[in-house]
């Protein structure tokens, strides 16, 4: 008989969601689906307020990355001022917009994904967290805590707060760096690089256990898009848009962020609440594209930073791909933040004390795009002649990987999932697949969630033949 | 020739002029009553309720701004039950209006979270209102966001006693009461506004701001306004 496995919600994720698989009445997997549940509106209540308060109130979007939302917003409201920030302020911003990467990756990977990677996908429920990691390799899991630690450290020392710093603001900074904080900041580098090669020294030991999900791990063709600049190395804060497709070639480059309706288009499946963007000239689903630390590192030519580059190399072997190699890329991510913190502590007017441009508003709109640590990020506003918002539309990182989940589970419900003998591993390696692309659906649909998980066999007509609990 | 009457005050024996106010007094002898309406230098209305102090012989609690003292009055002004409307009135002025104060630009150093803050208000525990009032940003210089307005009338009054020029006002009853300049025009096309700031530097929450201003970066400045009052007595 046809039946329904239903997982919900998805743990060890950032946000609420449901997954779905269908099965035959061979009981093999006919169709899977991941779905994105609840909805927020954001974008509706903020009309009407000034769109002074859009940094501090669009960071509310999340607390995992309140900062890329605050940057991706300042820069928005940058436009609708009209006016060029001090330089050192763009540095700033790029210093707190790293440090919130080098955090949110740590979460990912250390506290999220690696007890996946170091006990098994099959490891027993109660072990797979950061806590059967740290009974296991201590030095790993200490290693997560400390890196999470250094990023948060930073966001603290030039925000003034971990979680919702409202030091960002529109024209820049509103408040200039330290001697003493720039010190305390830097001497905490050069710790943070030996965790990131210690942990990409083991990752490398690791990874030919996981040739089989590699090789299904929504090993699906798409075009990657990201951010780049002049020296074709990684940019997170600004530059035109880049986008390649699954075999490299650069099909679209310079685009300019202004016109990201031309560009793009958003898709609505009945099964979600997530809209799904797509490469507007080749169509739904042809242009669908994924972002973040996947396709950033294959839309580059290297990494710009003497270590991150080193280890570009154990990168592009891997068939790139892969979302599984996600985990990858975030690895050699870190290693490239904590090096160009460093490189922009360093700059000889980072203490510079002009670090604010005052204008009223000269656009009546304006875009703002950056890199989040799940990819690009782009808020959009517009306004009224006395500054109140009249419209904002966001393009959230998480949602540009929408289509890729979605095919990512089915692909590996596919080769995993067998009707007859439902067992905790096979729907572990469901989940993870959607771990790797370490999706924020509170951004995303800016929605929180809860998540112990349970499991449900369902009949075709909605009956509960079996339910599986942790 | 005014007399000096004598009183007690929490147990504090206490003296002032009989055409002082409670609150008057009680500051004179270092005793802080909460308060979101009066300010030294405007006309005190007794429109917030949070200085309602208890007076012996009276069964009913009498706002310590505009009551009188007398002789031989004896004044609470911090017992459990006052203590219990006032949490009860900073929860209703909550429930009210839409105060989100992370992203409100005097965001601590906001009367209204000061004094939630110091009576313990740590939830609402009526169902709020969410009502929809619209942010009025015509003016070059200074907006109004309704949705933070306690309806104090300090700005009616500072505009109209002070600058003289009586842009502010009231309107409508109840719920619906709100602030409005000139004849419920937008501020920005305003023929009586002097663009003078008094009326935002003496708001005690961030319902009228400097506009550019970024969350939590507004200061207000009230004390100009005792000295000013006091100059203009002196006739100066
Ligand atoms: S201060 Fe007395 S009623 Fe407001």
């Amino acid at each position: 008989m046809a039946q329904r496995i239903v997982i919900d919600p998805v743990t060890r994720i950032e946000g609420h969601a449901k997954i779905t698989i269908q099965l035959d009445d061979a009981g093999e997997v006919a169709d899977a689906h991941f779905h994105v549940t609840q909805v927020r509106g954001f974008e509706k209540f903020v009309e009407g307020r000034p769109f002074h308060e859009m940094p501090s109130l669009m960071a509310r979007i999340c607390g995992i990355c309140p900062v890329s939302h605050l940057v991706a917003s300042a820069k928005a409201c940058d436009e609708l001022l009209a006016v060029e920030i001090p330089e050192t302020a763009t540095k700033l911003r790029q210093i707190l917009n790293l440090a919130q990467m080098i955090q949110s990756h740590a979460l990912s990977f250390f506290y999220l994904s690696s007890p996946d990677l170091l006990l098994g996908m099959d490891e027993v429920p109660e072990k797979r967290s950061l806590f059967g990691v740290a009974e296991a390799d201590p030095v790993l899991a200490r290693d997560g805590v400390r890196l999470r630690q250094i990023g948060q450290t930073i966001i603290e020392l030039l925000g003034g707060k971990r979680i919702h710093p409202g030091w960002v603001v529109p024209g820049g900074v509103n408040a200039p760096l330290s001697e003493d904080a720039r010190d305390a900041m830097l001497a905490m580098i050069p710790e943070g690089l030996d965790i990131a090669r210690r942990t990409l020294e083991w990752y490398r030991t690791v990874l030919p256990y996981f040739e089989d999900e590699i090789a299904t791990f929504a090993n699906v063709k798409t075009l990657f898009m990201g951010l780049t600049n002049a020296e074709n190395t990684l940019e997170f804060y600004d530059g035109p848009v880049r986008i390649i497709n699954g075999t490299g070639e650069v099909i679209a480059d310079q685009l300019s962020a202004d016109h990201y309706t031309e560009f793009l288009q958003e898709a609505v499946e009945p099964w979600s609440f997530l809209k799904t963007p797509f490469y507007r000239p080749m169509g739904y689903p042809d242009g669908v594209y994924r972002v973040g630390p996947l396709a950033r590192l294959n839309i580059v030519g290297r990494c710009g930073t003497p270590r991150a580059d080193e280890y570009l190399g154990l990168f592009r072997e891997q068939d790139t791909q892969s979302s599984f190699h996600y985990h990858t890329a975030r690895l050699i991510e870190i290693m490239y933040g904590l090096e160009k913190v460093g490189m922009l502590l360093r700059e000889p007017d980072i203490l510079s004390k002009r670090t604010r441009a005052v204008a009223e508003p000269n656009r009546s709109w304006g875009v703002g795009i950056s890199e989040a640590p799940r990819g690009t990020l782009l808020h959009h506003y517009e306004i009224d002649d006395n500054g109140l918002i009249t419209r904002a539309n966001l393009i959230i990182a998480t949602g540009n990987n929408n289509y890729a989940m979605d095919r990512g589970v089915y692909e590996v419900a596919k080769r995993y999932v067998r009707g007859g003998s439902l067992n905790d591993g096979m729907l572990n390696r469901v989940e993870s697949i959607i771990r790797a692309f370490d999706p924020c659906l509170s951004c995303s649909t800016h929605a929180v969630g809860q998540m112990p998980m349970q499991v449900e066999l369902l009949t075709p007509n909605g009956e509960v033949v079996e339910v599986l609990k942790r | 020739m005014t007399r000096v009457v004598t009183l007690k005050i929490d147990d504090i024996d206490a003296t002032g002029r009989e055409d002082e106010t409670v609150l008057e007094v009680a500051l004179e002898h270092g005793i802080q009553i909460p308060r979101l309406c009066a300010l030294e230098g405007l006309t005190p209305v007794g429109a917030c309720r949070l200085c309602l102090v208890e007076i012996e012989g009276t069964g009913r609690l009498l706002p310590a701004c505009t009551t009188r003292v007398a002789e031989g009055m004896v004044v609470k002004t911090n017992s459990e039950r006052l203590r219990k409307y006032r949490r009860m009135t900073i929860e209703m002025l909550f429930a009210e209006g839409n105060h989100v104060c992370s992203v409100c630009v005097v965001n601590g150093r906001c009367e209204l979270q000061d004094l939630a803050v110091r009576l313990g208000v740590d939830h609402i525990r009526i169902p709020y209102l969410y009502p929809k009032r619209a942010v009025d940003a015509s003016h070059e210089r200074f907006a109004l966001d309704p949705n933070r307005c306690v309806l104090c009338t300090r700005c009616v009054r500072v505009c109209g006693e002070i600058e003289g020029a009586h842009t502010w006002d009231l309107m409508s009853r109840g719920i619906d009461s709100a602030v409005i300049t000139d004849l419920h025009t937008p501020w920005g096309e305003s023929d009586t506004c002097t663009t003078c700031g008094k009326c935002v530097q003496v708001c005690p929450t961030g319902a009228l701001f400097e506009k550019g201003m970024a969350v939590g970066e507004m200061t207000k400045r009230a004390s100009f306004l005792a000295t000013l009052a006091a100059s203009r007595e002196d006739g100066r």
